[in-house]
């Protein structure tokens, strides 16, 4: 199960830490195959020719791009073969930032990096990052294809996180958010109330995949011959005065914190 | 005048994913979600070898025709090769109930959020009467410092999600669910070893020489993506391999190269129009529901989209997450920001399916 994707080096000027490239998330998806039930034969996918209607084979299946103007550019397989990155098994730093400085919105994919062979600098790049309070981006290039990723400390040991391009990421300082009227101090002050009266630990593991949960008893259920019952539905209102909504929530966040 | 104003943003605006109410105790936010990152740039597209675009369909395994997907049922593989079949009725049965409620009932210190649970960011724009209790909010979290935590419904999936206050925006992260983690233990990694002061420190100074304070976006630019334009323009110019693309009746939607740009100043533009229409209504009383007159925002605009009319003014009971209710354009969209394969050539039932399927 927990395979190793890849190999490669962290290269950090003359220093080089020898890392296994592993997934840090399953995929937990039921995947369904796509039959035809007539006869119950699984569903092909097929390229079709829209004039034709003949499916073409995929060795003949040639690649390209659409120009707005209209026209269509073929590319041959060496073309695109020449765009691709060298291949390389550094994992390139390009630059180390504070923590907080590579915003959410960046991240794409989690992966752990193990310690490939006895590698003491492995758990001191981690202490480094971790005690620093830093990040690194980094470049790879793996399976002819180009990555980008955050070098991160976790429990002591060191992650890999994808990055989203640039042109994928909307700046966020060019956004701003609504104005209006200076908002009531009072009413600040409730809110900000309400919200540590509501704060505490985040307990992931307390949330779970309702539906993909439902999906698989369904398919046990089916495969043991048996039938499942579903749950009724509910509805909710919404209120009107705010500083009155404030209060009576935050007497009622706090009254729920005294009983428990 | 500013109603007048808010008017076109309703007719014309990009319509979000979702629509409804972020609620803390009894204080109801009325919010729209829009995806806080542009879609992935354009991959290669499939083409016959006389460069006709093709079609993407499902046949029946040993036909030679397209399957009708009304015949279609879902199976899963069993051990031992055996299949369950699901049918579509079965599934929507088990589908969460559509609610249209993010309700934040814990929150937690921003800063304890660990980034492998994020998964895909939308911005909240305050809906219409919204704007005061959507400040009070963002507020509120900027200045204790927390996170809103809730689960939501949307395209009938459920997702865990996290609210985050930035610079005066909201926005929905959502987030896997702690099974679908990995820990190290998972991973198999090796016990940690005890580390040499020394070798921290070296690789502390090694690091400190590639020590910035920010990001520099330019350093992550998709260069491959950059590369196939640059190959695109020199065989355009030189007339290399070049044909005519098929009329738009022909085939689907999609393609050009800057498909993606036009999209993408949409979703800014309409993020800063959305803003600006939540700050001027604060310039005027809040009027009830029932006194809106989206008609006559309606001839200001020439009064010619069907949707104007029918739309309603609030978002909090059309089904915005009924796919089968889009436009084909708008199912197009979100098969593109949920990069799903083949989007392109999939008719709307398809991406509806394809939709639905995804997340």
């Amino acid at each position: 199960m927990a395979s190793t994707i890849w190999k490669g080096v962290i290269r950090i000027g003359k220093e080089s830490v020898p890392v296994k490239l592993k997934s840090a998330v399953t995929d937990k998806s039921i995947r369904f195959r796509i039959l035809d039930e007539p006869d119950g034969a699984p569903v092909e996918q097929k390229m079709v020719h829209p004039r034709s209607g003949k499916a073409v084979p995929y060795d003949q299946i040639r690649r390209g791009v659409e120009t707005e103007s209209g026209e269509i550019v073929m590319l041959d397989e060496k073309e695109i073969a020449e765009l691709e990155p060298k291949e390389s098994r550094d994992i390139e730093i390009i630059r180390v930032v504070p923590r907080e400085a590579i915003d959410h919105r960046w991240y794409l994919r989690p992966y752990w990096l193990a310690p490939d062979g006895e590698s003491p600098e492995y758990f001191a790049l981690a202490r480094a990052l971790e005690e620093d309070g830093r990040e690194a981006v980094t470049r790879w290039t793996m399976r002819k294809k180009e990555y980008q990723g955050a070098l991160h400390p976790k429990d002591g040991y060191l992650m890999l996180i994808t990055l989203r391009h640039a042109s994928e990421v909307v700046s966020a300082a060019e956004l701003e958010g609504p104005t209006g009227r200076e908002l009531d101090p009072r009413e600040k002050k409730m809110a900000a109330q309400l919200i540590e009266a509501l704060s505490d630990e985040f307990e992931p593991e307390q949330y779970q995949d309702e539906y993909r949960k439902r999906v698989a008893e369904l398919i046990e259920a089916k495969a043991s011959g048996k039938r499942i019952r579903l749950q009724p539905k509910r509805e909710r209102k919404a209120p009107a005065d705010l500083t009155s909504a404030l209060e009576k929530s935050l007497a009622a966040a706090r009254k729920e914190r005294s009983v428990a | 005048m500013p109603e007048d104003e808010r008017g076109d943003e309703q007719q014309d605006g990009y319509r979000p994913f979702w629509s409804g109410t972020i609620t803390f105790g009894l204080v109801s936010v009325p919010v729209d979600l829009l995806p806080a990152n542009r879609p992935r740039r354009i991959s290669l597209r499939m083409l016959a070898p006389d460069g006709t675009p093709l079609k993407r369909e499902y046949w029946s395994a040993g036909s030679k025709e397209q399957v009708d997907t009304e015949s279609t049922v879902h199976a899963y593989e069993l051990d031992g090769g055996k299949f369950v079949e699901v049918t579509d009725e079965e599934l929507e049965e088990l589908a969460p109930e559509k609610t249209r409620e993010i309700d934040l009932r814990l929150f937690v210190d921003k800063d304890e959020l660990d980034p492998v649970f994020f998964e895909r960011a939308y911005f909240l724009a305050p809906s219409k009467g919204a704007n005061k209790p959507y400040r009070l909010l963002v507020s509120a979290m900027e200045s204790t410092g927390k996170a809103g935590i809730a689960t939501f419904v949307m395209r009938e999936r459920e997702y865990l999600v996290a609210i985050i206050a930035e610079n005066g925006l909201l926005r929905a992260e959502t987030m896997r669910f702690a099974d679908e983690i990995r820990s190290p233990e998972d991973a198999e990694l090796p016990k940690p070893k005890k580390v040499d002061k020394k070798t921290v420190q070296r690789l502390s100074k090694a690091l400190d020489e590639l020590f910035e304070g920010e990001l520099d976006p330019d350093e992550l630019q998709d260069r491959r993506t950059r590369g196939i334009e640059k190959l695109v323009k020199s065989k355009l110019s030189a007339g290399k391999d070049v044909v005519k693309a098929p009329a738009d009746d022909e085939r689907p939607a999609e393609g050009a190269l800057g498909t993606e740009d036009r999209l993408v100043i949409d979703l800014m533009e309409e993020l800063k129009r959305r803003m600006k229409g939540a700050a001027s209504e604060e310039k005027e009383p809040v009027r009830a529901e029932g006194q809106r007159k989206p008609a006559r925002a309606a001839a200001k605009k020439g009064g010619s989209k069907a949707r104007a009319s029918s739309k309603e003014p609030t978002p909090s009971k059309s089904g915005d997450d009924d796919l089968e209710s889009r436009s084909k354009q708008e199912l197009y969209d979100m098969a593109q920001e949920l990069d799903i394969d083949g989007r392109s050539k999939m008719t709307k039932k398809e991406l509806v399916r394809a939709i639905q399927r995804s997340g």
